[in-house]
């Protein structure tokens, strides 16, 4: 199952360095928004829960576009009758649509939190990094759990535009208050995490429970 | 040893009968030709039979798999060539083919051998999107074949494809292919000419074999 997941990674890896479809519109759409937010909020930096609240939410909106865009090419161009046809446990290509969206997450933030630093953080992140590193790649292993889901639930509908955003944002709604509530210590002048392992357990327990809820119903999702 | 036995075969999509009352027999090794006008039923049967769609009634036996209940039985074993080419536009062809056969569990070796086979090994690196219908309809023949199944399941197969084409696929999917085949097709006396067994569909339900079939 692992290496029929790797190899399906591995498509949609190169599916996306040829296109450039997920990332760069994902980034773009980030990095616009928060230049959005430094010329309408009127403030030259935030800090405390209102520059975590931009940043998560700028993130999950960010993560509705790589989740649109997930199956788009299994969908145009057959590639799920391809899959059905082979020898291939379902679980994989959920392992493999989670992984390639946990990895794009990463590239965008590689760009995106860096840039949110310098266009809106009074504080600056500086000491927290470790700690705020840790707080986003527990947030994109639920997006990336959770998005896979949703997304091969819209795959085939023709309303998936709509759909995908209405069931993404209130599930991902746990975990953007567990990631605004651990980071909003990190981002006040007066810095210091204060219950970050209380919100990290909680985050983790997400994870957990998505990711086998997940698991659990993906095969299903794929039936005719 | 009957390779496809269906019986009474329904599918529908929703209120809309698809299929209805169908009902044939193919033995292994030998061709089922499925004729019928637009929207008789025929990519749907295809579908039915490699388990992509579920069947709504009658009893559907694929290679000894009780569709649709051990439907997990029959991955792997057919070769399916519809009218979608299941490859990826923006990988080249033998990209795509090494995808395949690392699906299939196929040795990568086998990639160059179908290649060669469908004539396509000068133009492999090419992205799918840059080649021609014919071109793309070789390279989705060769994914058919790649994991050598024993039941094909092909809807148009010479479409696109020169004479000369049709004649060098031939062996990997004509009667000389020793497969168990089921072949849907327009060319009607093509099609008679290759069937042990003929069905006849219109709207969905068979016809008997001096019924109008495009009316």
């Amino acid at each position: 199952m692992l290496r029929a997941a790797a190899t399906i990674l591995r498509k949609d890896l190169l599916l996306e360095l040829r296109t450039k479809e997920a990332v760069p519109a994902m980034t773009l759409f980030t990095i616009t928004v928060y230049v959005l937010f430094h010329f309408g909020l009127d403030r030259n930096a935030l800090d405390g829960d209102l520059a975590s609240g931009v940043l998560w939410v700028t993130l999950l909106l960010a993560a509705v576009i790589g989740v649109t865009r997930l199956f788009a090419a299994e969908r145009e161009q057959g590639g799920i009758d391809a899959l059905l046809l082979a020898p291939v446990d379902r679980t994989a290509l959920f392992l493999a649509k989670a992984s390639a969206l946990f990895l794009f997450l990463v590239a965008v933030e590689l760009v995106a939190v860096p840039a949110y630093d310098l266009l809106l953080l009074g504080p600056g992140l500086g000491g927290t990094l470790p700690e705020l590193l840790v707080i986003l790649l527990l947030a994109n292993l639920g997006i990336a759990a959770v998005g896979a889901l949703v997304a091969a639930l819209a795959a085939e509908t023709r309303t998936r535009e709509l759909i995908v955003p209405l069931l993404l944002l209130p599930l991902l709604l746990p975990l953007l208050i567990s990631c605004a509530q651990a980071t909003e210590p990190l981002m006040r002048t007066d810095q210091g995490p204060e219950d970050l392992g209380r919100w990290l357990g909680l985050l983790t327990l997400y994870d957990v429970v998505f990711v086998l809820v997940s698991v659990a119903v993906f095969d299903f999702l794929l039936e005719d | 040893m009957a390779a496809i036995e269906l019986d009474g075969l329904e599918r529908r999509y929703g209120e809309r009968v698809a299929l209805a009352g169908v009902s044939a027999r193919l033995e292994a090794g030998k061709t089922l030709a499925v004729l019928g006008g637009n929207g008789a039923g025929k990519t749907t049967l295809l579908r039915v039979l490699a388990g992509l769609l579920r069947p709504h009634g009658g009893a559907v036996r694929v290679l000894d798999a009780d569709l649709p209940a051990e439907r997990w039985k029959l991955p792997g074993k057919v070769g399916y060539l519809g009218h979608d080419p299941l490859l990826y536009r923006d990988l080249t062809g033998r990209e795509n083919l090494r995808y395949h056969a690392r699906l299939h569990g196929v040795r990568l070796e086998r990639v160059d051998v179908v290649l060669d086979q469908v004539g396509m090994e000068r133009r492999a690196d090419d992205p799918v999107r840059e080649l021609s219908r014919g071109m793309v309809q070789r390279i989705a023949v060769a994914r058919a074949v790649l994991h050598e199944p024993p039941l094909l399941l092909l809807d148009e197969p010479r479409a696109n494809l020169d004479p000369a084409a049709a004649e060098l696929l031939e062996p990997l999917i004509g009667r000389a292919s020793g497969r168990t085949r089921v072949l849907v097709s327009h060319d009607v006396a093509g099609a008679l000419a290759e069937a042990d067994v003929v069905l006849r569909l219109k709207r969905g339900r068979p016809v008997e074999a001096d019924g109008e079939l495009y009316a």
